[in-house]
C-alpha cells in the first residue's frame, strides 16, 4: 500500500517560501509526475514527501497515517537521486543490500533479494564490482535496485534520467514503467522532461513558483489546461497566444492554440470563425516526420504551425493559417480558462 | 609528456630540494650524532663531525638513571587515549557541522580554532589549581585530558573539512535506506573518510607526543611522559649535551618511525584536505 496524502503542506527556507501550501492525494500503485520549470521547487516538495526537509506547515500521510514527524528512515519509502548517490566503499552487491542489512533480514533471504533485483535489472555479471567500474546507466539500475530490493511504499525519483544519453534515457524510461507497473508500486517521479512527464504519468502535478497550478492526467492538461502557465507548460512547441481584437471577439483576454491545431493552406473559403491568417514563414524546420512552421503574421506575431510530413514550404513563403475552432483555449484576465 | 624538462635542470633541482632537506634535517642530524660523542667531545670547539670516539656510554647511563621504557609507554597512553577520544568527541561534531549546519556554525567553529590562538600560559594557573584540587596533578587521566580538549578543535577542524567533500547524497541515501544517524555513522560516513580519519588521527598522535608545555608543568614522575624525560637532562647542575642528545634520540625514534612509514597519509593531512 502507498496512498500519500499532503495536506495544506508549505516550505519556507528563511523568509523564503518555496512552497505555498500544496494539496494532493496521490492513489496507491499510481504513477505521478511532478513538472515545472527550474527552480519551481519540485525537488523541495519531493525531499518533504520522503523526510529530509521538515514541513513549514501542514500535515503529510501515508496510508492514512501522518508521518509529518517520521524520520525518513522510518517511512518506508525509497528515492532514487539523480546523482546516484551509491556508497563508493561497497559493491554493487552491498549498495542493493544495504536497506535490507539495516532492516535487520536475515541473511539468506537478503541474498536471495539482492540475487533477484539483480537479475531483473540486468546487474547479475556486475554483482561484485564497485560502483566507479560501472557506467553511468549500470550504476542507474544499481540506484534503482537499491530502491526496489526494499518493497518500498512509494518509490521517489528526482531526475533520474537526466545524466544520461538521449538513448538510454529512452530505454531506461521504458525500463521504469515497465518496472514500476509490474511491482505495482507508488512511484513519484521529478522531471523537467515533458516527454518524459507525458509518456509515464498516470497523473501529472504541474508546479509553478511553489504551487500546485494543475493535476490531473497527461490528456486532461493537454486538452483542457486551467490556466495560461498550464497551457503553455504542457505540449511542444508551444500553445500560440493570441490577445487584443482577435481574442476580444471571442469574449476572452488571451486565446491560444496549439501549432498541432493550425491548419497550414487549408482549403475552402473562411473558416467558421473567421480567424484566418496570412503571413510569411520566417523559419521552416523540416523534420521529416513533421514540419514545424514560424510564422510571421500582421497585427497578431508569431504563430507556430505543425504539419504531419514534408510540406514543401521554405522560408520566405507567403501561408494562410486557420485555427481548429472546436480546439481554441480562452483565458480571461487573470489567465484562468474561460469554461465553453 | 606534454613537457619536457632538461636533464641540467632536472639535476639543479633536485640538488636544490637535498641541499634544502640537508639543512632543515642538519639539527637533528647533529643530535644523533652528539649522542654518540663523550661529553667532552660533544660541545668541544671546532665540532667534530664524524671522527670522533664513538660511544654508547650515553645510552647506557640514560637507561641506568631513568626508566626509558616507562616514560614511552606514559607517552604512548597519553598520546594515543588523548587521540582516541578526540575522535570520538570529534565525528559526531564535525558531522553535524559538515551536515546540519545551523547559522552559528561558522562562528562556532571560528571560536574552536581561536581558543588555539591564545598561548597556553595564559591559563596555566587555573588548569594547575584546577589540577592540583581534583588531585590530577602528575596523573595519566589529567594529561590525557588537558592535550585532548587542547588537540580538540584542530581534530574537528580536519574531520569538518574532510566531511564537506561526501557528497551529501550519499548520506541522504543511507537515511532513505532505514539507517538511523548511528549506522549512518558507522557504515556510511567513516568508512568513507577513512583517509582523511587516518591522516587526523597521526597527526594529533604527533602534536600529543611531542607536547611538552603541559606534559612538563603536569607531571613529574609517575604520569611523565617523554618530554619530562628529555627535560630530566639540562638541569642547574649543569648540561649534560651528549646525554641530553641520547635521551632525546631515544624519544623521538618512535614517532619519526612512525611518520616515516606514514609519510603519504600524513602529507594529506597536513594539506588539511585542500588537495584530493
Ligand atoms: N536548502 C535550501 N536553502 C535555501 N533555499 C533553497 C534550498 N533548497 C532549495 N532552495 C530554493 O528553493 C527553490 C526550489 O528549489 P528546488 O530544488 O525544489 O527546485 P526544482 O524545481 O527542483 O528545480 P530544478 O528543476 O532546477 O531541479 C529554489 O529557488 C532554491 O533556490
Ligand atoms: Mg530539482
Amino acid at each position: 500500500m502507498g496512498r500519500i496524502t499532503l495536506e495544506g503542506v508549505k516550505k519556507s527556507f528563511g523568509a523564503h517560501d518555496i512552497i505555498k501550501g500544496a494539496d494532493l492525494e496521490i492513489a496507491d500503485g499510481s504513477f505521478v509526475v511532478f513538472v515545472g520549470p527550474s527552480g519551481c521547487g519540485k525537488t523541495t516538495l519531493l525531499r518533504l514527501i520522503a523526510g529530509l526537509e521538515d514541513v513549514t506547515g501542514g500535515r503529510i500521510l501515508i496510508d492514512g497515517a501522518d508521518v509529518t514527524a517520521v524520520p525518513p528512515a522510518k517511512r518506508g519509502l525509497s528515492m532514487v537521486f539523480q546523482s546516484y548517490a551509491l556508497y563508493p566503499h561497497m559493491s554493487v552487491r552491498g549498495n542493493i543490500a544495504f536497506g535490507l542489512k539495516m532492516a535487520g533480514r536475515p541473511r539468506e533471504e537478503i541474498a536471495r533479494k539482492v540475487e533477484g533485483a539483480a537479475a531483473i535489472l540486468n546487474l547479475t555479471p556486475y554483482l561484485d564490482r564497485k560502483p566507479r567500474e560501472l557506467s553511468g546507466g549500470q550504476r542507474q539500475r544499481v540506484a534503482i535496485g537499491r530502491a526496489i530490493v526494499r518493497e518500498p511504499k512509494a518509490f521517489l525519483f528526482d531526475e533520474p534520467l537526466s545524466n544520461l544519453d538521449a538513448a538510454l534515457r529512452v530505454q531506461m524510461r521504458l525500463e521504469v514503467t515497465r518496472l514500476q507497473r509490474q511491482l505495482d508500486t507508488t512511484a513519484i517521479y521529478v522531471t523537467h522532461d515533458q516527454v518524459e512527464a507525458m509518456t509515464m504519468a498516470d497523473r501529472i502535478v504541474v508546479l509553478n513558483a511553489g504551487r500546485i497550478e494543475q493535476y490531473g492526467t497527461p490528456l486532461e492538461l493537454y486538452e483542457h489546461p486551467a490556466n495560461l502557465f498550464v497551457a503553455g507548460f504542457i505540449g511542444s512547441p508551444k500553445m500560440n497566444f493570441v490577445g487584443g481584437r482577435t481574442a476580444a471577439a471571442l469574449d476572452a483576454t488571451t486565446i491560444g492554440v496549439r501549432p498541432e491545431h493550425v491548419a497550414v493552406n487549408p482549403g475552402g473559403a473562411d473558416g467558421a470563425t473567421g480567424l484566418d491568417w496570412v503571413g510569411t514563414v520566417s523559419v521552416a524546420e523540416h523534420l521529416g516526420s513533421d514540419t514545424f512552421l514560424y510564422v510571421e503574421v500582421p497585427e497578431i506575431g508569431t504563430i507556430t504551425a505543425r504539419g504531419a510530413g514534408e510540406l514543401g514550404i521554405k522560408a520566405g513563403d507567403s501561408v494562410r493559417l486557420r485555427p481548429d475552432a472546436a480546439r481554441i483555449h480562452r483565458f480571461d484576465a487573470n489567465g484562468n480558462t474561460i469554461s465553453a | 609528456m606534454a613537457r619536457r624538462t632538461s636533464t641540467t635542470r632536472t639535476l639543479v633541482t633536485t640538488l636544490a630540494a637535498w641541499l634544502v632537506g640537508f639543512v632543515i634535517f642538519f639539527p637533528i642530524l647533529w643530535m644523533i650524532l652528539a649522542s654518540f660523542k663523550t661529553e667532552l667531545e660533544a660541545f668541544s670547539t671546532p665540532p667534530s663531525f664524524l671522527f670522533f670516539h664513538w660511544t654508547l656510554e650515553n645510552y647506557a647511563t640514560v637507561q641506568e638513571r631513568s626508566d626509558y621504557l616507562h616514560h614511552a609507554m606514559n607517552s604512548l597512553l597519553i598520546a594515543g587515549g588523548s587521540t582516541l577520544i578526540a575522535l570520538l568527541i570529534a565525528v559526531p561534531a564535525a558531522w553535524s557541522m559538515a551536515f546540519a549546519p545551523t547559522r552559528r556554525t561558522k562562528d562556532l567553529l571560528l571560536w574552536m580554532l581561536s581558543t588555539k590562538m591564545l598561548p597556553p600560559v595564559g591559563v596555566l594557573v587555573p588548569i594547575y589549581l584546577i589540577f592540583r584540587d581534583f588531585g590530577l596533578l602528575d596523573s595519566r587521566f589529567g594529561l590525557i585530558a588537558v592535550l585532548c580538549l587542547g588537540n580538540l578543535p584542530i581534530v574537528v577542524w580536519m574531520l569538518f573539512t574532510y566531511f564537506k567533500e561526501i557528497p551529501k547524497d550519499i548520506l541522504e541515501a543511507a537515511r532513505m535506506d532505514g539507517a538511523t544517524i548511528g549506522k549512518e555513522l558507522i557504515h556510511v560516513l567513516t568508512p568513507m573518510a577513512v583517509p582523511g580519519i587516518a591522516s587526523t588521527l597521526l597527526l594529533n598522535f604527533i602534536l600529543a607526543w611531542n607536547e611538552a608545555f603541559w606534559t612538563l608543568n603536569l607531571s613529574t614522575s609517575e604520569a611523565a611522559p617523554l618530554t619530562v624525560f628529555i627535560a630530566s637532562y639540562s638541569s642547574p647542575e649543569g648540561l649534560f649535551w651528549a646525554k641530553l642528545s641520547a635521551a632525546s634520540t631515544l624519544a623521538i625514534a618512535p614517532i619519526l618511525i612512525l611518520g616515516w612509514f606514514s609519510q603519504r597519509q600524513l602529507v594529506r593531512g597536513l594539506t588539511f584536505g585542500a588537495v584530493k
